[in-house]
């Protein structure tokens, strides 16, 4: 069985994000970029679903601009077989690249699709599952824990007040959460072999997709700021300040 | 204009986060009517007819909505759609789940997360986990919608809805549930609690974290909360977390406890009323954030504040 895992190229998580002054985005120039780290641990889940000998080929797909070619190289690293890069100048949105997975999921025909939960820029959290709709596929989002069947997949999700589990028919997508795995360092053998790994580029136009935006963001603002309050010297000054000050206790 | 509330529920009582959307659509202004799906959903049912502002209550009550997978929600969703302006959904795990299947099925866009109305257009969301606010404009016809609980004061009682039955849909047949291990507690759900006391790895192990926080929580009827840290080294489980990837909170008084503030951590508790922080470390992020700090060794200043309430 063939899977296919979406990478996206993020701001890196340990970069403190800043507004920029004119108020129409957050300034990316000369900031650190990572693989989402969500899609990490999707390559990893998909990798190590290769080593287990359940899957075939793993097969990363980027859309975006060019410079996500780094982005697929990091995922080649980490043990993916082969690499298609959605090439598309346009600031893309959850709908066009879940359109566009579905156009590369008609040509490479994979059993299942492993991608992150969410990306750490827009927090938007939809993909998969816009995905998995355009498909007609089963999903399992928020997954902890993924067991392969033969013609199903069983799996355990992080929901609230607790965890559930589901099982899906083949083909199906799963989106993963942070405890799901703790994906492999990439070696240096790994990172120059992932050099000569194969690399192909699409274009929007030739799958057929309009990726028009539906979003205008009009402003980014930062966030107000909560000021700092002050110390307390102990807990019966605490206590006073909570029933007297802040007023939060009877 | 006319707005569908997706409800969640348990079939025999609404989820606390149903009133916080209700309470969105309320701002957008216009007719609200709840989508109610279930399997012997009826009390639910009963109970959403009862919110204020909502003047009509669909039901689809059949054993194929009884685990709500989304694969069977969406296709009732949207073929309950035509004439709605918006479709609103709680971002719980739940919303979370389910909206963007409806949205792509119906072609539109989806609006996550907002914590702010604007306009029947325009709304605020958080990106960057919350360090960049977006103020967002769609043009599609109709707007595909999860709102954040916290930032939406429920809506209260009085409304006397119309109870309306409609068609169930086919069973898709996709998927099947296994089983839920839900956490079994007497203590308020931690997304609708007034008072949370949370714990971060400063406890050491699971065993001091229950031991000292149980008391505490017990007294202020409080939630109890974690930070990532302390979830990833096993002190509880995954649900308590709070922060970005966990659960978001804002309740009236959020007690953090040996937790130092990592960023995602903040992302996830700094619209609380009140925040208090107790921690050895002078110089934790949590105190630049926290109204009241308290500077110690937590295993003496914990039982001393229980003691003192």
């Amino acid at each position: 069985m063939k899977v296919l895992v979406p990478v996206k190229r993020v701001i890196d998580y340990n970069v403190k994000v800043r507004v920029k002054a004119d108020g129409t985005d957050v300034d990316l120039a000369n900031v650190k970029m990572s693989m989402n780290p969500f899609d990490e641990i999707a390559v990893e889940e998909a990798v190590r679903m290769k080593e287990g000998g359940k899957a075939t080929e793993v097969v990363v797909v980027s859309c975006g601009a060019t410079a996500c070619q780094e982005t697929l190289r990091a995922a080649l690293a980490l043990g993916a077989d082969r690499a298609i890069l959605v090439e598309s100048d346009v600031a893309l949105q959850p709908l066009a690249v879940a359109k566009l997975l579905k156009a590369v999921v008609a040509k490479e025909a994979p059993g299942m699709v492993v991608c992150g939960k969410q990306a750490i820029d827009d927090d938007s959290n939809q993909v998969g599952q816009m995905l998995a709709a355009l498909l007609g596929w089963p999903q399992a989002t928020f997954a902890s824990k993924v067991t392969l069947g033969d013609n199903n997949v069983t799996v355990t999700r992080e929901i609230d007040g607790g965890l559930e589990t589901l099982e899906l028919k083949l083909p199906a997508v799963v989106t993963t959460d942070l405890r799901l795995n703790e994906p492999r360092y990439a070696t240096l053998p790994n990172i120059m072999k992932a050099k000569k790994k194969p690399l192909e580029t699409l274009k929007p136009d030739a799958l057929g997709v309009d990726v028009t935006p539906r979003l205008k963001t009009l402003k980014v603002a930062e966030p107000p700021k909560r000021a700092g309050g002050v110390k307390v010297a102990d807990v019966a000054q605490l206590v006073d300040k909570l029933k007297n000050e802040a007023k939060v206790l009877g | 204009m006319s707005i569908l509330v997706i409800a969640e529920h348990d079939n025999s009582a609404l989820k606390a986060a149903t009133l916080n959307t209700v309470a969105a659509a309320a701002r957008l202004g216009g007719d609200i009517h709840v989508l109610l799906a279930g399997s012997g959903c009826g009390a639910a049912a009963a109970a959403a007819a009862q919110l204020a502002g909502v003047s009509k209550v669909k039901v689809a009550d059949a054993a194929c909505y009884a685990d709500m997978s989304a694969e069977n929600m969406s296709t009732l969703v949207v073929a309950q759609a035509a004439g709605y302006s918006h479709i609103l959904a709680p971002s719980t795990s739940f919303g979370k789940n389910l909206a963007p299947r409806v949205a792509a099925l119906l072609d539109v866009a989806q609006i996550s997360d907002i914590i702010e109305v604007v306009s029947a257009d325009t709304f605020v969301r958080p990106i960057y986990a919350g360090n960049a606010l977006a103020t967002v404009q769609s043009v599609d016809a109709v707007k595909v919608i999860t709102v954040r609980t916290t930032a939406f004061d429920p809506v209260g009682q009085g409304g006397s809805a119309a109870v309306e039955s409609i068609a169930a849909g086919a069973d898709q047949g996709l998927s099947k549930l296994v089983g839920r291990e839900l956490t079994k507690s007497a203590r308020p759900e931690l997304g609708a609690a007034g008072t949370i006391v949370s714990g971060g790895r400063g406890l050491g192990n699971g065993e001091n974290y229950h031991k000292l926080l149980e008391p505490l929580a017990d007294k202020l009827g409080a939630a109890l909360g974690a930070s990532r840290a302390a979830v990833d080294a096993g002190f509880v489980p995954n649900d308590y977390q709070v922060g970005q990837t966990g659960k978001i909170v804002a309740p009236q008084l959020y007690i953090a406890i040996g937790i130092s503030g990592a960023i995602q951590h903040l992302a996830g508790m700094k619209d609380s009323k009140v925040i208090v922080a107790i921690n050895k470390d002078p110089d934790a992020p949590i105190f630049q954030v926290a109204d009241y700090g308290l500077v110690g060794d937590l295993f003496q200043l914990v039982p001393e504040l229980t003691a003192a309430l």
